[in-house]
């Protein structure tokens, strides 16, 4: 491997706790953070170093478990094993808590905005995807609630430029969804995983999708055109397995260079590259960098910087959080 | 959870506790790295530490963890029990097996990976259980809930022994 790795900096983020989830807003000026601390933290850039700007620390009783930027990036949304969701809106360098949504049975285990800002997207261990749209007096209103999953859903993620929605859950399946006469619907099952599915990633085009999971596996889906209008779904092209040790649980693709990263229960941060010359029907993905031991515990998120290519966050059971510096000869 | 009146399994076979650990010279040297072993795996979990919700046994005495079901890799930072439910339809395997790795996650250094399993063929919902207890997020949200947690060191606590 050429492709390198390397570390930028290491800080602890969540003392005592687990990080568990971080997000850059959208000029990557800013990195949230959360944890089971029940605290959400800001951080931004000093000069060569991360620091933390703001701590937010009322929002919520429980775990604080996915932190999501509006697309403007003036609003931070926040899930919580609580049962809520909060909306936090940026006020100079400082955030005050705008709404809290509520309607969720239990655990909200993750909360996703829509590319135009307009629809947000919550999941719960009690089984629901909830839609949610916003009007521009910042009034939220649930608009539709998809019960597809079998069982506790942990991820939502939209597509990036169509109102298109994807969801994964413990019931190893993953659910596209779109709005059908003014109601959201599941319209494809994505079935292949054996195990729990725990994060989910678009290419920067769409069409394809990432999935990562408790078997040990990533998988590649496809979005198939049948070129008459009728919605055909997704298929499996590519499945990495052998190169994870434990459960894969998150994995995100770069928008800027394509490259796979993926976070780990084994404790690694692995980079894979796109065989260029592949058949795109079967596409090949290769293993390109790999630290072994990135945290001392379990890799929880793995986000790339939305400006500069190659620079990569990852957090831990631990508490920390890590920065890295990917390498390719071709980026 | 632990309400019902009626016991499950109303006459358990009761085991034989093993002996105390045979302490060798090398367990007094300041300078032997010791390391951590199934041995010292198996004393955290039954010790007087663990007790079924249903009796007031300990789970050793209960064969519910034997010693031959816990693998430790001290090297490669790797822990896993099996435990065998008391009778194939124990409504509290999944209590006993988050007890077991509540123990353990409190006990052990944080570099252990701690898979906590049911022993393959000995409970009729064996695989909903193994996924439940893998389930990092679901454990974690399990240990905020204050009842659960309740009953989760009520079992960790328990020293009322009548054998």
């Amino acid at each position: 491997m050429k492709d390198t790795l390397a570390l930028v900096q290491k800080f602890n983020a969540h003392p005592d706790s687990r990080c568990w989830y971080v997000a850059w807003n959208p000029n990557g000026m800013l990195l949230a953070s959360c944890g089971g601390d029940r605290a959400i933290r800001i951080w931004g850039r000093e000069g060569d170093s991360w620091e933390c700007k703001t701590v937010l620390q009322d929002g919520h009783q429980r775990t604080v478990r996915k932190v999501a930027w509006s697309p403007c990036g003036n609003y931070l949304a926040s899930a919580s094993f609580d049962a809520t969701t909060c909306i936090w809106k940026k006020k100079n360098d400082d955030f005050e808590c705008l709404t809290v949504l509520e309607g969720h049975e239990n655990e909200v285990k993750c909360v996703a905005w829509a590319p135009s800002g307009n629809l947000l997207a919550t999941c719960s261990r009690d089984k629901s995807v909830w839609i949610w749209e916003v009007d521009e007096e910042d009034e939220y209103e649930c608009v539709s609630v998809v019960n597809a999953h079998t069982q506790d859903v942990k991820h939502v993620v939209w597509h990036p430029t169509q109102e298109l929605l994807a969801s994964c859950s413990y019931d190893n399946n993953v659910c596209v969804y779109k709005e059908e006469d003014d109601d959201w619907e599941c319209r494809a099952t994505l079935e292949g995983h054996t195990s729990t599915v725990w994060g989910l990633s678009f290419d920067p085009s769409g069409q394809r999708l990432a999935s990562c999971s408790d078997d040990r596996t990533v998988k590649i889906w496809k979005e198939c055109n049948t070129g008459e209008g009728a919605y055909a779904g997704w298929k499996c092209v590519c499945t990495l397995s052998g190169f994870h040790g434990r459960t894969v649980y998150d994995v995100a693709w770069c928008p800027l260079t394509g490259a796979l990263a993926t976070a780990c229960g084994d404790d690694g941060v692995r980079v894979f590259k796109e065989d260029e010359t592949a058949d795109p029907d079967q596409p090949i993905f290769f293993l390109s960098a790999h630290v072994p031991k990135a945290h001392a515990q379990d890799v929880n998120c793995i986000a790339w910087h939305p400006k500069e290519a190659g620079l990569l966050v990852s957090c831990s059971d631990n508490g920390e959080i890590a920065l890295w510096n990917y390498q390719s000869e071709n980026i | 959870m632990a309400g019902g009146t009626r016991l499950e399994n109303a006459n358990p076979l009761i085991f034989q506790r093993s002996g105390e650990r045979l302490h060798t010279a090398n367990d007094e040297d300041e300078d032997v790295l010791d390391p951590i072993d199934d041995r010292e795996i198996f004393d955290i979990l039954h010790v007087q530490s663990i007790n079924d919700p249903e009796h007031p046994l300990s789970l050793e005495e209960l064969n519910v963890v034997e010693q031959m079901r816990v693998r430790v890799n001290d090297q490669q930072n790797t822990v896993g029990v099996e435990f065998t439910p008391t009778i194939p339809h124990c409504s509290m395997a999944t209590l006993i097996g988050l007890s077991i790795k509540v123990k353990l996650l409190r006990s052990l250094p944080e570099r252990f990976k701690i898979d906590v399993r049911i022993t393959p063929g000995t409970h009729a919902s064996e695989d909903a259980v193994n996924k439940q207890l893998a389930d990092k997020e679901r454990v974690a949200a399990a240990l905020e809930n204050s009842q659960l947690l309740e009953v989760v060191n009520q079992c960790l606590t328990s020293n009322a022994r009548t054998v």
